[in-house]
């Protein structure tokens, strides 16, 4: 049943809708019309397809992870987005919407980025379809994510530093917004997540839900039975909005959802779905971070990609029906997840995906040996390697 | 039922004149300054006024009004701040329309019908939300109606036939042209499509037509006179604030509206 939203005005219950100035409403129409019309279009469908076979590296494997599964007590599978090309999930929408930009004739793109993951998959997409790139990322982001600032360069597209709020992704797209509001004719706003307004949460996690359909048939194929739970990190929330989708009329799979705790619940975290309130950012109504007088929080997590103080409504919908959970884990447990999966498994997870990684221990209480869990790595380390390094003290004499 | 935006615009009418509208947000530069910039404006010859209620992500506005909103912030604004301040303006005997500008969340957290009817009680007449378009405004503009207080919405430029009759048809007391896609901020020139934009509008309504976004000089105040009924004129005033002292803040907020004006009124 909930497979069917959003409504037509793009609303999940009381969550979503297109909260935007009227400048922008005429671009959200033209990009709902021009979804609809090409997911019914042959020729669009076996393009992608193609683009996500021969050029990302579609299906990714699920791996199962037979020592952290000895480990815990409990089968663990690993569907493996890190090995998508970029290195994460991102990489399926931004080439998706990236065809969608060809067929509506615009020639610029602007994007936001948080940890970098979907800028450089923009930047690499728009580099493939011939389009110009115009990536936005908050000032701190921009010095703790180096290496994809580098390689958003490289691959062509113009990265411009964000100096406003909290210089992370908020204010990223914030930006991103403005750009497009002032040239909203000849360019497209390729979103990373499933937030912003209609038809936006609707259309990333169309595209990224195929993770969730490769993993219900490949786990199917080994197991002949459907998981017992999915897990996955949750900052805007596509990753799991992507294999949670193909499973949300399943009630036997339970999906949990991991946030970043930050420094604490009680500190600074980005803990939006465990205790954010309802509000309107970025185009939607969901949960947000915010002060009592409707003024947007500051997040913080130690992970770019999850530091961010709303989520994408659907995700907001699901936890008030009880069809998702939501629990949030801290820095210091995510970088514990980062060396329990590299040393059980060697796979470096990206920080985003180690917060996910780090609450499977806590899972011992409830899961037993039959137990079935399918873990979403949404996208590999590399990026990270600065700041871990630094955490775990390795070049400490 | 009687709105003072309705009464100056009729007025406005008969005088074959248009309306210039000073923006400001509350509680800047100072919490102290707002009725004090207001008054003077007013009295300066400005015919309304729009006060901003101060939004930490404000993705319509561009860096002027982003900076004042953020000292305000941090000079503690808020919409109680803002009620204050109206309900001061009218017992300082200030007849002339006042209008709120926000984003739409301040106004969700403080609950919506409690603001609409918090804002009719402290003298508002009308509210602009930026980020809540006809298709999310259900609710709000039956409760708008209810406490007597025009709902205003906003047109653009890249606004197709099919929405410009949706906001017609939703719309009372004015509709807010802007006149260029992109954020609030001073602009040089305005192209001949915004002409062409605003005969559309005028095509589908009877209501008053205030074009803003970039209105800063003389030149575009003849221009809108010839267009439209209203100018909104918001960094340009935002900015002439933020280069004065409190010395000369009046004089020079004086000057700013009576040079606008002169020429509004030729």
């Amino acid at each position: 049943m909930t497979k069917k939203f959003p409504d037509y005005q793009g609303h999940f219950g009381e969550f979503g809708g297109k909260f935007v100035p009227e400048t922008l409403m005429p671009a959200l129409d033209e990009l709902e019309n021009e979804f609809r019309v090409a997911s019914k279009d042959t020729k669009f469908i076996n393009r992608l397809n193609n683009l996500l076979n021969t050029y990302v590296g579609r299906p990714t494997p699920l791996t199962f992870a037979e020592n952290l599964s000895e480990k815990l007590g409990y089968k663990i599978y690993l569907k493996r987005e890190d090995l998508c090309h970029t290195g994460a999930h991102k990489i399926n929408a931004a080439l998706a919407q990236a065809l969608l930009v060809k067929r509506m004739g615009k020639k610029r793109v602007v994007a936001e980025t948080g940890a970098g993951q979907h800028g450089v998959a923009t930047a690499t997409a728009c580099a493939l379809m011939g389009l110009q790139a115009v990536i936005y990322m908050g000032a701190k982001d921009f010095e703790r994510q180096k290496i994809n600032v580098a390689r958003m360069r490289l691959l062509g597209a113009e990265v411009i530093k964000v100096n406003s709020g909290s210089m992370t992704l908020k204010d990223a797209i914030n930006e991103a917004i403005r750009d497009w509001v002032t040239n909203v004719k000849n360019t497209h706003y390729l979103i990373g997540s499933v937030v912003g307004p209609h038809p936006y949460p609707e259309i990333i996690r169309n595209y990224q839900s195929i993770i969730g359909k490769e993993a219900k048939k490949q786990i199917m194929d080994v197991e002949n039975r459907l998981p017992d739970v999915i897990i996955a990190c949750v900052g805007g929330g596509s990753n799991a909005m992507g294999i949670f989708y193909p499973f949300l009329d399943d009630k036997q799979t339970q999906l949990i959802g991991i946030e970043a705790a930050g420094e604490g619940i009680d500190k600074q975290h980005a803990a939006t779905l465990s205790v954010g309130t309802k509000g309107i950012l970025h185009g939607a109504k969901s949960l947000v971070l915010q002060d009592n007088n409707g003024q947007i929080e500051e997040a913080h997590s130690i992970s770019a990609g999850l530091d961010y103080p709303g989520v994408g409504p659907e995700h907001a919908w699901l936890q008030s029906l009880n069809q998702a959970e939501y629990f949030s884990v801290t820095n210091e447990i995510a970088l514990e997840g980062v060396e329990l999966l590299s040393k059980t498994e060697g796979i470096i997870p990206a920080l985003e995906t180690a917060h996910a990684v780090g609450y499977l221990p806590q899972l011992t209480k409830t899961l037993n040996s039959d137990s079935i869990l399918i873990l979403n790595v949404s996208g590999r380390g590399d990026k990270d390697m600065d700041i871990i390094s630094e955490k775990l003290n390795f070049f400490h004499e | 039922m009687n709105n003072k935006i309705d009464k100056l615009f009729d007025k406005l009418k008969v005088d074959k004149s248009i309306a210039l509208i000073p923006f400001v947000p509350i509680n800047w530069p100072s919490k102290e300054d707002t009725v004090s910039i207001v008054e003077t404006a007013l009295n300066a010859g400005a015919h309304a006024i729009e006060l901003g209620i101060p939004f930490s992500d404000p993705l319509a506005d561009g860096t002027t009004n982003q900076n004042a909103y953020q000292e305000a912030l941090k000079n503690g604004a808020n919409i109680n701040s803002l009620f204050q301040i109206v309900k001061k303006l009218r017992n300082n005997k200030i007849e002339k329309p006042i209008i709120a500008f926000s984003y739409y969340n301040p106004i969700y957290k403080f609950g919506t019908e409690l603001f609409l009817k918090q804002a009719q009680e402290s003298g508002l007449d009308g509210v602009i939300v930026v980020d809540l378009p006809p298709e999310e405004s259900q609710k709000f503009s039956i409760l708008a109606k209810k406490y007597n207080l025009h709902q205003i919405y906003l047109l653009a430029p890249t606004s197709d036939m099919n929405r410009i009759k949706l906001v017609a048809k939703q719309a009372t007391g004015f509709i807010y042209c802007v006149s260029v896609s992109g954020t609030t901020g001073v602009r040089e020139d305005f192209s001949d499509e915004l002409i062409n934009f605003i005969s559309q509008v005028k095509k589908q309504t009877d209501l008053p037509i205030a074009i803003g976004f970039g209105v800063s000089k003389k030149k575009h105040i003849d221009f809108i006179a010839n267009i439209a009924d209203g100018a909104i004129v918001g960094s340009a005033f935002v900015e002439n604030i933020r280069n004065s002292s409190s010395a000369d803040r009046s004089f020079k907020i004086s000057e700013f509206v009576k040079n606008l004006v002169e020429v509004n009124e030729n």
